[in-house]
């Protein structure tokens, strides 16, 4: 359903959104990125903003499955589809294995990539990219560490992966 | 980020009549649009969201292979059959962005993508693609990604596209439709040199919808690499790269031979003067210095990117030798 808004022409739509297999109705504006959805709308700051324009990671979230950047999606176009963010991953207070690996390995330092990282890394494990440390290396290019935990985050990849 | 109107589309005459529209742009991946939007580079007034039109099948055809607009370049980058007989495309893809970009760009929107020219993604400064005859901040400014081959006086930006230059190498068709009709273009015929209008880069009229993109299958194809140059060694844009693909006749001479270029050019640029010194020669260190040679005889760089000539000889080089080892 599209609703005009007369007072600014711009254009407001009410849609609803499948977040970690709950389904959470909003009216947002087209322009809305899903990204800033989550943070800003449905209080899920686990994706972070890094660059805000793909270049970073951070904001790596799945959609159907898939790894995609939730800063060049909008909201209105995930409609419709299975969105799991980073708080979507504990199960009964257990961590995900891949969570587990990053706090086995240290596989951080200030914490801000590692949402990303860990949603990334999920993908990457189902994409089968987990051969050695080069795929692995290459397969999680899309995501920067600013700290430069590159190689614990690799080891607990592998280790989630194996 | 300008207001814009938002509509999900589910058929493609409804997506061609919307599209039609004036200050429409289609939504497919958004990796492009999203990221220029942000920056006032782009600003549509509706977005017309195709993503749900059923476009994303790779399919087999009398000529090669048919590749849905909508299909993603991960999952191109991994289908059996182009990995098999167009392992350049494969390549191409795998090097291109990173696996989530991948998962989410479209094949279609990929030849559609923006040049990464700095000048042209700061709506602050002069851009004759951005905004026409406001001049070239790149040509006297920091120019060292820039272009050395098909650049004109408006514009030296290059063409970012990886997958783009294996188009231009194995001569892919671009199938459109719109409410005139539909049209077959030839990779040679669909990406325009910037000349004195770089803001028309592409063949497409306003409201034609990439539907397609078919890769006809050749020798050349099945037997070809992509070599791709840049700064680091994952996620970056070339600084150059080479697409190329021969056949070897009996007597181990080339008889076809396809070489493309990226990274150095405004457009995926077909190297004919290199094909010319290839074709029916013995692969070997000196034709193929030859080739690279006569190539970039015709590079015209500026004030920083010279260095792409050599780099460019010795891409050309390194893909030729690989594809001939």
């Amino acid at each position: 359903m599209i609703v005009e808004d007369p007072r600014s022409a711009r254009t407001a739509e009410r849609i609803t959104l499948r977040v970690n297999g709950t389904d959470r109705t909003l009216d947002v504006d087209a322009r809305v990125t899903l990204l800033d959805a989550l943070r800003e709308r449905l209080a899920l700051t686990g994706s972070k903003k890094g660059c805000d324009h793909g270049q970073c990671g951070a904001c790596t979230v799945l959609l159907d499955g898939r790894r995609v950047l939730s800063c060049l999606t909008l909201a209105v176009a995930a409609e419709g589809a299975e969105i799991l963010t980073v708080e979507g991953l504990a199960r009964e207070g257990e961590l995900h294995p891949v969570q587990r690996a990053f706090v086995a390995c240290d596989a951080l330092q200030c914490g801000y990539c590692t949402p990303g990282q860990i949603m990334s890394a999920i993908g990457c494990i189902a994409e089968g990219r987990t051969g050695d440390d080069a795929e692995i290396a290459e397969a999680m290019s899309g995501n920067l560490c600013r700290c430069g935990a590159y190689p614990m985050i690799r080891e607990a990849i592998a280790r989630a992966a194996g | 980020m300008q207001p814009v109107s938002y509509r999900r589309v589910r058929a493609v005459d409804e997506a061609v009549r919307a599209g039609s529209a004036p200050g429409s742009a289609f939504y497919a991946g958004g990796t492009t649009l999203v990221d220029l939007m942000k920056l006032d580079v782009m600003m549509p007034a509706s977005l017309i969201d195709i993503t749900h039109l059923p476009l994303a099948a790779i399919e087999e055809t009398n000529r090669g292979l048919r590749i849905g607009a909508l299909a993603r370049m991960s999952d191109v980058a991994r289908d059996a059959r182009v990995v098999e007989r167009f392992p350049a495309v494969a390549e191409a893809l795998e090097r291109s962005a990173s696996g989530q970009l991948r998962n989410m760009a479209t094949i279609g929107g990929n030849v559609l993508q923006r040049t990464r020219c700095a000048y042209f993604r700061d709506a602050a400064t002069p851009c004759n693609k951005r905004r026409p005859g406001s001049g070239c901040g790149a040509r006297e400014g920091i120019n060292e990604d820039h272009a050395i081959l098909g650049t004109s006086e408006a514009c030296i930006a290059v063409h970012a596209s990886d997958f783009a230059v294996t188009l231009a190498a194995f001569d892919a068709i671009v199938h459109t439709t719109s409410a005139n009709g539909e049209r077959a273009i030839p990779s040679a015929a669909f990406f325009h040199r910037p000349e004195a209008t770089p803001d028309r880069e592409t063949a497409l009229e306003p409201g034609d919808l990439i539907v397609a993109i078919e890769l006809p299958r050749s020798r050349a194809a099945a037997r070809s690499t992509y070599v791709k140059v840049r700064d680091r060694t994952s996620y970056a844009f070339a600084l150059a790269s080479c697409a190329a693909g021969v056949e070897r006749a009996p007597d181990g001479t080339l008889a076809d031979v396809r070489v493309a270029l990226g990274g150095v050019a405004t457009v995926p640029w077909r190297a004919h003067a290199a094909e010319a010194v290839l074709r029916g020669a013995r692969p070997n260190a000196e034709t193929f210095a030859a080739a690279a040679r006569a190539e970039f005889a015709q590079a015209r760089p500026t004030t920083q990117n010279a260095y792409k000539i050599e780099l460019g000889m010795r891409t050309m080089v390194r893909a030729l030798e690989t594809v001939t080892a």
